[in-house]
């Protein structure tokens, strides 16, 4: 009886597989022939790195409904749905293939760079487009079906040694990073390479872990013991927080100075927003910047979210308006296969220039690589406020 | 005698058929599978490998092993870094480098087992839970934290950073800390995954029923009758571990290989996920390989097939994970089973 109660399990089992997999296959079919465009959007809703993938949806969802409410791409809707990853490679690539059984023509995503290398394989396999908002690894754009809107890795820490030189903000310049995550490694290792010969001197190099990243007063004692002015720091708000916290608390006042990452250090819960005052960022975007796009979306982002958008949200909202004038530079329709479509906003992504909330005459080289101006922007009485 | 070894045949014979049968209606419907399903069936095959090797530790062995990813991790890491330094340096990329990988990266992951387990399973009690628990953890901040790269001077590793390394143009870094392993040759199909599965199944099942496993089953259940009959434990339990850790090996290998980049995230190979597998066990049945085939199958189906819940699909995951617990292990509920099974079967199954 055992055994047959454990045949009959087996063989529930799969039946249970192969009609998950009938059930897959009537949505991909029923998509075929009809008149919307789908674009997919991937990242992590849950687990720790939740912010980052909720800030893309929901930035996305704006410019899609803005898109669609002023008559769509070329006349044709928009279409967007997004899958969590849990910021994980096997989560995303199952994300993606969820997707595509949906009838995704074109990706938005994903969120955060180890996934997102993974994805741009399979993507390359299906010859489908993608655009990352914010996989700011070297690695994501390698295959040619792959551009980005953030600035990469290296370029970040390329830009903070240029600005730091040519605005002289410092002598002795400290770097804290973390060793584990690959935006926080990548960003370190071009600012040193790029820093030999600037106007300044790097005193002190020191890196944590995940798993060692609530105490930075050992990193901060060294900073403070070599007389660092200007302390980099090129990781997340959620651990900056603690380092500001910590480094007032041994009442060491130096210039913090970060990028991209420490964008939403004032929307953490419970955060004093006293202890950023001063802190220095270079970002592509600036919540409080008055231009009309800007104004628009951050009022938007704050009636429906209830906070103020971060820059992943704003890449993300850019993304759909650069797939927008990349389908209609290209006059591309919804009934195009994914390959096609894939080629169609391949060529047509080096020949536009958009202008988004994240930089203006944003370009692109066949590298998949934007060209855009990174802002430099401080933290005064708990806003952002654009520097010189 | 004779009828106790035609059972055991006929239950054998069940698990490897289910396998068979489920790779044959996959392959026969392959137009009607969808990309989701077509994407999760290696994936069935290493957590299906991890949760049988698994059972050979805590199951039939009875101690507790809390950090099997980390072997799974090491697998992954030998095998990738082979395939992919023989594709990248040297150029070659064949099914063979594959199978090479898979002998290399069980190999290690035993000797890494075997290293483990020599002091503590000479233990009583649950040290083996805590030392495996420590290495798992050890295995991840280590891969997370080192740079491989090689030139025409040989092999460069640094703890720090990539610049360290101080490579020369011709380099090619192979390990890039917390980014590990890029560009790894995709070799793993549900074909491969299915021939690995069913023979870690056989080689387990042989043990199980030869003069090892017996000696193995008897030393859980009681050990002081066992070593007065002059058993061996730290040999049979050490043969138990390192053959589960080469297991493991496998599994990372065959997950390296089904997608382009590997990195030691604490999400793959944490405790979290070692918790994971082990819950694979426990609600498969300790001791049963059918078992721990099909919860890891299930409870790795589950959460992509609740995706449609969107943001209650983790709710969802946990709310089923508990009804199953209750259902498979709540006396009230083993009660009701009982009920359902009629006649002789009820009786028989007692034992």
């Amino acid at each position: 009886m055992k055994k047959v109660l454990s045949l009959f399990t087996s063989f529930t089992l799969v039946f249970l597989l192969v009609a998950c997999g009938n059930a897959g296959d009537s949505v991909t079919s029923g998509n075929s022939g009809n008149d919307t465009f789908k674009i997919g959007g991937i990242g992590p809703v849950t687990g720790a790195a939740a912010v980052y993938g909720l800030a893309v949806k929901n930035g996305a969802q704006i410019a899609i409904d803005e898109i669609n409410a002023n008559g769509g791409i070329n006349g044709y809707k928009v279409e967007y749905r997004f899958e969590d990853d849990e910021h994980d490679v096997e989560k995303s690539v199952n994300a993606y293939n969820s997707l595509k059984d949906w009838g995704m023509q074109m990706l938005s995503g994903t969120t955060t760079s180890g996934p997102c290398i993974a994805v741009a394989e399979e993507s390359k396999r299906d010859n489908m487009f993608q655009l990352t908002p914010s996989g700011s690894a070297v690695e994501c754009t390698k295959n040619s079906n792959v551009f980005r809107v953030c600035f990469s890795d290296p370029n970040q820490g390329i830009g903070s040694v240029d600005y730091i030189d040519t605005h002289n903000l410092a002598s002795k310049v400290g770097i804290i990073y973390d060793a584990s995550d690959v935006y926080s490694s990548g960003i370190y290792k071009k600012f040193i390479e790029n820093s030999k010969g600037k106007s300044f001197e790097v005193v002190a190099e020191e890196s944590f872990t995940s798993d060692s990243k609530t105490d930075f007063t050992t990193q901060l004692n060294k900073m403070k013991s070599e007389g660092a002015d200007l302390v980099f720091l090129p990781f997340y708000y959620s651990e900056a927080a603690l380092v500001l916290a910590q480094a007032r608390a041994m009442d060491y006042h130096p210039t913090f100075f970060s990028c991209d990452g420490m964008d939403g250090i004032l929307t953490l819960d419970n955060f004093d927003v006293s202890l950023a005052e001063g802190v220095m960022l270079l970002t592509p975007f600036a919540a409080d910047a008055t231009d009309p796009v800007t104004t628009n979306f951050v009022n938007v982002y704050r009636q429906r979210h209830g906070e103020i958008p971060n820059q992943f949200a704003a890449d993300s909202y850019d993304s759909i308006y650069i797939i927008k004038n990349a389908i209609e530079n290209a006059s591309l329709t919804p009934d195009m296969s994914v390959s096609d479509l894939c080629n169609g906003l391949k060529s047509s992504m080096t020949n536009i220039t958009v202008d988004g909330l994240t930089g203006l005459n944003m370009t692109w080289d066949s590298n998949g690589e934007p060209n855009k101006e990174p802002k430099a922007v401080v933290i005064r009485d708990g806003k952002y406020v654009l520097a010189n | 005698m004779n009828r106790l070894y035609n059972k055991k045949f006929i239950d054998k014979s069940i698990t490897f058929l289910m396998i068979i049968f489920l790779y044959v209606i996959i392959t026969l419907f392959d137009k009607n599978v969808s990309s989701l399903l077509r994407g999760l069936l290696v994936q069935f095959c290493v957590y299906s490998i991890m949760a049988v090797s698994l059972n050979l530790v805590v199951g039939i062995s009875g101690e507790l092993s809390l950090g099997h990813v980390g072997f799974m991790c090491i697998g992954a890491f030998v095998s990738a870094g082979f395939t992919t330094y023989m594709r990248s340096v040297l150029n070659v990329e064949s099914i063979f480098i594959f199978i090479i990988s898979i002998f290399l990266g069980a190999f290690v992951t035993a000797v890494f087992g075997f290293i483990v387990g020599i002091p503590v399973l000479r233990l009583k009690g649950d040290y083996l839970a805590i030392v495996t628990l420590a290495f798992g953890e050890i295995i991840k901040n280590i891969l997370n934290a080192i740079y491989l790269g090689f030139d025409s001077k040989g092999v460069h590793v640094s703890l720090k950073n990539e610049l360290q390394l101080g490579l020369e143009s011709d380099g090619y870094t192979l390990i890039k800390g917390p980014l590990g392993i890029t560009s790894i040759p995709h070799y793993s199909n549900f074909l491969i995954g299915v021939i690995l599965l069913l023979i870690v199944i056989f080689i387990i099942y042989n043990i199980i029923d030869q003069r090892t496993g017996r000696a193995i089953m008897a030393l859980r259940d009681n050990r002081i009758a066992g070593e007065s009959i002059g058993l061996n434990v730290t040999k049979y339990k050490l043969i138990a571990f390192t053959i589960s850790s080469a297991f493991a090996g496998v599994a990372g290998v065959l997950y390296a290989h089904n997608y382009n980049n590997l990195a030691a995230t604490g999400a793959k190979f944490g405790y979290n996920m070692s918790i994971m597998v082990l819950v694979f066990v426990v609600l498969g049945g300790m001791g049963n390989i059918r078992g721990s085939i099909i919860s890891a199958v299930i409870l790795t189906l589950l959460p992509e097939a609740l995706r449609s819940l969107q943001d209650y699909r983790m709710l969802m995951y946990a709310v089923v994970l508990i009804a199953v617990m209750i259902f498979t292990n709540a006396p009230a509920a083993i009660n009701f089973r009982k009920n359902l099974k009629f006649g002789k079967g009820k009786l028989k199954d007692e034992r």
